[in-house]
């Protein structure tokens, strides 16, 4: 089968509403994954997350609305080539991690020979090796996460939805995941992931999604976000203390420890000013905008 | 990958599960079990013909017309004490006088004396233990190997359900696959365990040396309950498909799989119950529930007409047709909802999936 995607993939939320009885809960909501990009999907619990994720896995239907990818409906044959982990992990406690990997790599259309191969070679990558044999059960939960990982990549899937994958992993398998995800976006595959971990969101992902009450907030690169969400506030450490920025005009004192002050100036005030004014007081040691972290940008967009 | 492909390798997946699993295997080895025991045990109680020691060669000329085993000794008192020892059964001494230890020898004496011509109105064709036994069998085992493997259905529905791994699949193959692979996957073991059943005991019945009017009812009726188990079973299946996705624990499998399970019992007891009563067995056998059960049994009794078990079938068929898309629609609408149980009427009106 040829390949469904390239770097220049799309895959596309159009105007997806969806309600459970009278509660809407995704309010036509639109925004793009692009393939060879980590889409980090945030929002705070019951804002919408997972339901816009099994919409687009058609595990759930959107009342109206659609998901394309590359302007072309989702078909039931072209969700076979996605990939996904709910965000309620399970598998078969009593099979074997190789059999149900192999089992759900059948399920998706793989030969029984591809699965067979794939599967180990995957079980291998994912320290699994050795332990493929035995039964989910008796595996430990680090381990058991690994295999649900497996179970989502062992039909090497051509778009990638994961909800939650970091929460319960421990350090390594955290770097194995990055990894493994890293491969996929590398091939073009478009990934979107759900985290309540900003920090790793922001170190990880290329594009950010916001949402908050079933409404997109803000959507896009991530730079981008942060010169949106950016305002006029500054750093300054100089070698004494920095408290006479308090009285210097257009100046509004955020923070103050010592050498160190975090500041906003006013609309249209040149920073320049500042630091001449800081210069001539004595060395300064760092001078610039501080960009917001995504935690502050969720915070301002979710008000 | 067509809904086809994907309902084989899900069916695949649960025969090879249950074949490891040890109560396929021993409620197959039980049911054998019973059918070589019903079969052959009655042929072993009676026990072969009854040995005769007699003294007398006239006597012995006419004792070996029948069917005993004579023994020629050289007087009476060798006779009896052949019989003291227990080596014989009887033995006729001059008189003639008939002795046996504990047991009147019947045989032997209707054997020896002139009796006047019987004519009976309305023969019995079946002895009185196979009479009682057949239907019974057939009850037993529609209602314990479709029990079985009805629940297993809904056990393994249930399983994907509490391990959420289901979420995994909808998003994987159309429910519709899933819920044709585990109904063929435990039909077919089903059905194969009911063959071998069947085949075991007609094995078994020619083996023991039942007379051929006896075979010549148990042999259709014996086909005609392989074919009505398989259709019966179907009826049921999707319904215990979806009784397991109304619960969400294996906890709850046991409340809200009662009325299949009812299904299921009701018949049972009512054949039993109502064998000898022929307006009730007619109209139990029209009965989809109960006629796997009530068709064969009128069948060995020689009561049905050659056309009825057809058009029994076929009312089966009919309503499985019915009760298998009842049963999708139930386990459509709750096989997504993870949060407690599920009532019927919420299954039946929502339907979770998108469809294609």
């Amino acid at each position: 089968m040829p390949s469904l995607i390239n770097m220049t993939t799309v895959l596309n939320v159009d105007s997806v509403s969806r309600s459970f009885g009278d509660r809407a809960v995704l309010r036509n909501i639109s925004f793009p994954v692009t393939g060879g990009r980590l889409t980090g999907f945030v929002g705070a619990n019951g804002a919408g997350k997972t339901t816009t994720m099994r919409i687009i896995l058609g595990v759930l239907a959107a009342d109206t609305g659609e998901v394309t990818l590359d302007g072309r409906p989702l078909t039931r044959a072209i969700r076979q080539r996605f990939g996904y982990m709910p965000e309620e992990r399970g598998l078969y406690p009593t099979m074997t991690v190789h059999d149900q990997v192999v089992y759900l790599g059948r399920l998706h259309g793989l030969s029984s020979a591809d699965a067979e191969r794939r599967t180990t070679r995957l079980l291998e990558r994912l320290g699994l090796g050795e332990r493929a044999g035995e039964k989910l059960e008796k595996l430990s939960l680090g381990n058991q996460q690994r295999a649900q990982v497996a179970a989502a990549l062992v039909h090497e899937p051509e778009v990638l939805v994961l909800d939650e994958p970091f929460s319960g992993l421990d350090p390594l398998a955290v770097e194995v995941m990055v990894d493994v995800l890293r491969d996929r976006t590398a091939a073009g595959v478009p990934v979107l992931f759900s985290s309540h971990q900003l920090e790793l969101v922001e170190r990880l992902c290329d594009d950010l999604v916001i949402i908050a009450d079933g409404e997109i907030r803000a959507a896009g690169d991530r730079a981008s976000l942060s010169a949106q969400h950016a305002v006029p506030r500054y750093q300054l450490r100089v070698d004494a203390d920095a408290g006479w920025l308090r009285d210097h005009p257009g100046v509004t004192l955020l923070d103050l420890d010592g050498p160190h002050a975090v500041f906003d100036l006013e609309a249209g005030f040149d920073d320049q000013k500042v630091l001449h004014a800081a210069l001539e007081r004595g060395p300064v040691r760092s001078f610039g905008p501080v960009v917001p972290s995504l935690s502050e940008i969720f915070r301002e967009v979710v008000r | 990958m067509s809904t086809y492909a994907a309902a084989k390798v899900v069916a695949a997946r649960e025969i090879k599960v249950r074949l490891r699993d040890k109560t396929f295997l021993f409620s197959t080895a039980f049911f054998l079990l019973f059918a070589i025991g019903v079969t052959v045990l009655p042929a072993i109680f009676a026990g072969g013909p009854s040995s005769v020691a007699v003294a007398d060669r006239a006597t012995a000329a006419i004792l070996q017309q029948g069917d005993f085993d004579v023994r020629v000794v050289a007087d009476d008192a060798a006779a009896e004490k052949l019989v003291r020892d227990g080596d014989v059964d009887a033995a006729v001494l001059a008189g003639p006088e008939v002795i046996a230890l504990d047991d009147r020898p019947g045989e032997v004496v209707s054997a020896l004396s002139t009796a006047p011509p019987v004519r009976l109105l309305d023969p019995g064709t079946v002895d009185p233990f196979l009479a009682y036994i057949v239907p019974f069998a057939l009850a037993f085992v529609f209602f314990m190997t479709s029990f079985l493997f009805g629940l297993q259905i809904s056990q393994s529905v249930t399983e994907e359900k509490q391990t959420r791994i289901v979420e995994i699949l909808v998003a994987s193959v159309p429910t519709r696959a899933l819920l044709a692979g585990k109904v063929a996957a435990l039909g077919l073991l089903a059905f194969t365990q009911v063959a071998l059943i069947a085949i075991v005991t007609l094995v078994g019945a020619r083996l023991a040396g039942l007379d051929s009017g006896v075979l010549s009812l148990l042999e259709p009726t014996i086909g005609w309950f392989v074919a009505f188990f398989l259709i019966g079973f179907l009826m049921l299946a999707a319904l215990w498909a979806g009784v397991g996705a109304l619960a969400s624990r294996p906890e709850d499998l046991n409340g809200v799989s009662q009325p299949v399970q009812m299904a299921v019992m009701l018949p049972f007891f009512a054949v039993i119950f109502l064998a000898e009563n022929p307006l009730a067995m007619t109209i139990l056998s029209y009965v989809p529930f109960s006629a796997p059960i009530a068709m064969p049994t009128r069948i060995f009794q020689g009561n049905a007409a050659a056309w009825e078990p057809f058009v029994a079938l076929l009312i089966m068929a009919v309503t499985a047709v019915g009760l298998l898309a009842a049963g999708a629609r139930v386990y459509e609408g709750s096989l997504l909802r993870t949060n407690g149980k599920t009532s019927w009427a919420t299954a039946w009106r929502s339907r979770t999936t998108t469809a294609g």
